[in-house]
C-alpha cells in the first residue's frame, strides 16, 4: 500500500509573524519558512507505517511554489521516498488544495492520505475532511493513535471531552494531531541521500483542477493590543484587587 | 435568507457553544433553523425549541445518527443545504469534523471559526494563531461557516418558541462506526464555558502538583486548563490544553500558572476579561498580556492563594 502525505511550506513556528503595512497579508519576505509542524508528524507516521510492513512507499506532495521543494526535501530527508510538487503562483484555499491532492489520489493511488490537522498560517482544519468527502472517503480527523487491520482502520481521536475512537473502512484520509508521534530529524546522510529522490513536477492546469478562488481576502489587520497591567507584590494584594478593583471574585 | 445551525450534542444535553453559534446566525438572519441529528435525542430539540432566536428546530433521530460521525452528518446537511444561505456549527472539534466534509460535496469553500459577522458574505478570523486578523468575503451561493463560541454572547434558553419538525435521515454512507470514548471525568465546569480558569504550565513540574490548582479551583468554581508544555510533558490529559491548537477560552478571569506565555497559549486566552500571571521569572511574556502579574514561586505563592481566598469566599 502506498501512503500519500501533504506537506505545506509555512512561516516558521518560531518566527513573529507581522502584518504587512498596506493590510494585503503579512511579511513572508526574508523571513525563515518550514515544514507545518503537524506535517512532521504526517510524514512521521507514514513512515511508521511502511517501517512496521504496512506500507511499501511514501509519497510526499505539496502544492505552492517552485520552493515547496525544500519542503518535499524535508519530508525525503526523514525518509519519504519520492516527492510531487503540484506547482502554481496562486495561493490555494483549501478547497483548491483538496481537489489538487484528489486528482494525486487519482494517479498515485494510495491506501492512505495522511495530512496535519490544519497548517499554521491559514488555521483553517479543512483539507482532509475535504479530500475525504471528494474521494467519498471516510475521514479519521484529529489522529492520536492509529492502527490498520485489512481492510479497516481502527483510529483513536481527540475530541473535546476526551478521546474518541471508531473503526473505518479503508481507504482513509488522516489528519494528525499533536501527540500522534514525536516526528524524527533527519540525519546528514539521509538529507544527502534526499538530494537524489525523484521529485515530479505538475502543474493544477495539468490536473484538470480548478482553482478559482472562492474566498476573498479584504483585509489583514493588526489584533488589538492588550496592554500590559501591573505588578503586584503579594497575594495578599491580588487577591485584594482581584476583589476590589477587577471584581471579579467575592 | 435562512440560516441553518448544527447542533452539537450527546443525546441528552446541548453543547453550550451552539448557542453561541445561535447568536452568530441570529446577525445574519431572523430565520434561524437549527438541525438536530441525534438517536433519542428528543430532550434536545424540546430544549432548542425554547431557546431565544430559533425559529425551527429540524430532528432527524436515527439510530445511525447516535454518535456524532462525520460522514453520514455531512451526508445529511447536503440534503437539506438547498434550503438555506448559511450552513453554520460551532468551531468545536465537532464542528471543525462535519463541515468542511458537508462543504466539499456542496462544492462550497468553507470559512473557520469566525470572530465577527460583517455582513451576509463578509466574516472576520484571526490567522496565524491570533498574530493577525484578517476580514474576508464569500463568493460561493451557500456559505459555509464554523463560529468562535468565544466571540458571541450564548442565546437565552428561554423565551422562544420554534416550531419542531421531522426529517427523514439521508443514505449512510457506511464508511466509519463508532468502538467507544474516554472523556475526562470532572466535576468542575466546563474549559470553554467556566466563568474562571486557572491554568498550569511547565513550571507546575509534574501531574501530581496540579493538586494544588485544584483547592483553588474549587473555591472559585473555576474550570482547570494547561499550556501545551504541561500537556506535552504528561502531566494532564490533552483535553485541558489552552491554546492556539488546543481550546479557545476567554472567562472573566484567566489565571496563568507556571505559564511562560508561548505565542500559541496566548492565542488561546487572551481575550479573557481579567488575565492573572504567577510566574518565578519576570521575563516570561505572559506578563506583557496580564492585567496582575505576580513574580513568585508558584510552589509559595498557591497554597497562600487558597488561604487568602479561604478568607473571602
Amino acid at each position: 500500500m502506498k501512503v500519500l502525505v501533504a506537506v505545506k511550506r509555512v512561516i516558521d513556528y518560531n518566527v513573529k509573524v507581522r502584518v504587512k503595512a498596506d493590510g494585503t497579508g503579512v511579511e513572508t519576505a526574508n523571513v525563515k519558512m518550514s515544514m507545518n509542524p503537524f506535517d512532521e508528524i504526517a510524514v512521521e507516521e507514514a513512515l511508521r507505517l511502511r517501517e512496521g510492513g504496512k506500507a511499501s512507499e511514501v509519497i510526499a506532495a505539496s502544492i505552492g511554489i517552485e520552493k515547496c521543494q525544500e519542503t518535499i526535501r524535508t519530508a525525503l530527508a526523514m525518509g519519504a521516498d519520492r516527492g510531487i510538487l503540484v506547482k502554481t503562483e496562486n495561493d490555494l484555499e483549501p478547497l483548491a488544495v483538496a481537489k489538487a491532492l484528489k486528482a494525486l489520489v487519482e494517479r498515485e493511488e494510495p491506501g492512505l492520505v495522511i495530512v496535519g490537522k490544519q497548517a499554521i498560517d491559514g488555521d483553517n482544519s479543512q483539507t482532509g475532511q475535504m479530500l475525504a468527502a471528494l474521494l467519498g472517503w471516510a475521514q479519521g480527523t484529529y489522529a492520536y493513535r492509529l492502527e490498520i487491520d485489512g481492510n479497516s482502520l481502527k483510529l483513536t481521536r481527540e475530541i473535546d471531552g476526551g478521546l474518541e475512537t471508531v473503526l473505518l473502512k479503508m481507504p482513509v484520509v488522516i489528519t494528525t494531531d499533536l501527540r500522534l508521534n514525536e516526528p524524527r530529524f533527519a540525519s546528514l546522510p539521509n538529507i544527502m541521500k534526499a538530494k537524489k529522490k525523484p521529485i515530479d513536477v505538475v502543474t493544477p492546469e495539468e490536473l484538470g483542477v480548478d482553482v478559482t478562488p472562492r474566498v476573498e481576502t479584504i483585509k489583514v489587520s493588526e489584533p488589538p493590543k492588550r496592554d500590559a497591567g501591573v505588578r503586584v507584590q503579594s497575594v495578599a494584594e491580588l487577591v485584594e484587587k482581584l476583589k476590589n478593583e477587577a471584581k471579579v471574585i467575592g | 435568507m435562512t440560516v441553518l445551525v448544527l447542533a452539537e450534542h450527546n443525546n441528552a444535553a446541548l453543547a453550550p457553544a451552539t448557542l453561541n453559534t445561535i447568536t452568530a446566525a441570529g446577525k445574519l438572519s431572523d430565520d434561524v433553523h437549527v438541525l438536530v441529528a441525534g438517536s433519542g435525542c428528543k430532550p434536545v430539540a424540546d430544549a432548542l425549541s425554547k431557546v431565544k432566536g430559533v425559529s425551527k428546530v429540524r430532528v432527524s433521530d436515527d439510530s445511525r445518527y447516535e454518535h456524532p460521525l462525520a460522514e453520514p452528518l455531512a451526508a445529511l446537511l447536503v440534503n437539506l443545504a438547498g434550503d438555506y444561505s448559511h450552513l453554520l456549527a460551532s468551531a468545536t472539534k465537532f464542528g471543525k469534523n462535519v463541515l468542511p466534509r458537508a462543504a466539499a460535496l456542496l462544492d462550497v469553500s468553507p470559512i473557520s471559526e469566525i470572530i465577527e459577522v460583517e455582513s451576509d458574505d463578509t466574516f472576520v478570523r484571526f490567522i496565524y494563531a491570533g498574530s493577525a486578523i484578517a476580514t474576508v468575503k464569500s463568493k460561493d451561493t451557500i456559505k459555509v461557516i464554523t463560529v468562535r463560541a468565544t466571540a458571541f454572547d450564548p442565546a437565552a434558553i428561554e423565551g422562544g418558541s420554534a416550531t419542531v419538525e421531522d426529517v427523514p435521515a439521508a443514505d449512510d454512507p457506511g464508511l466509519s462506526s463508532f468502538v467507544g470514548q474516554d472523556l475526562t471525568k470532572s466535576e468542575r465546569p466546563e474549559l470553554t464555558s467556566a466563568r474562571i480558569v486557572i491554568s498550569g504550565g511547565r513550571g507546575m513540574q509534574s501531574g501530581d502538583n496540579f493538586k494544588l490548582l485544584e483547592g483553588i479551583a474549587d473555591k472559585l468554581n473555576a474550570a482547570i486548563g494547561a499550556s501545551r508544555a504541561a500537556v506535552d510533558a504528561g502531566f494532564v490529559p490533552n483535553d485541558y490544553q489552552v491554546g492556539q491548537t488546543g481550546k479557545v477560552v476567554a472567562p472573566d478571569l484567566y489565571l496563568a500558572v507556571g505559564i511562560s506565555g508561548a505565542i500559541q497559549h496566548l492565542a488561546g486566552m487572551k481575550d479573557s476579561k481579567v488575565i492573572v500571571a504567577i510566574n518565578k521569572d519576570e521575563e516570561a511574556p505572559i506578563f506583557q498580556v496580564a492585567d496582575y502579574g505576580l513574580v513568585a514561586d508558584l510552589f509559595k505563592a498557591l497554597p497562600e492563594l487558597e488561604e487568602e481566598l479561604n478568607k473571602i469566599l
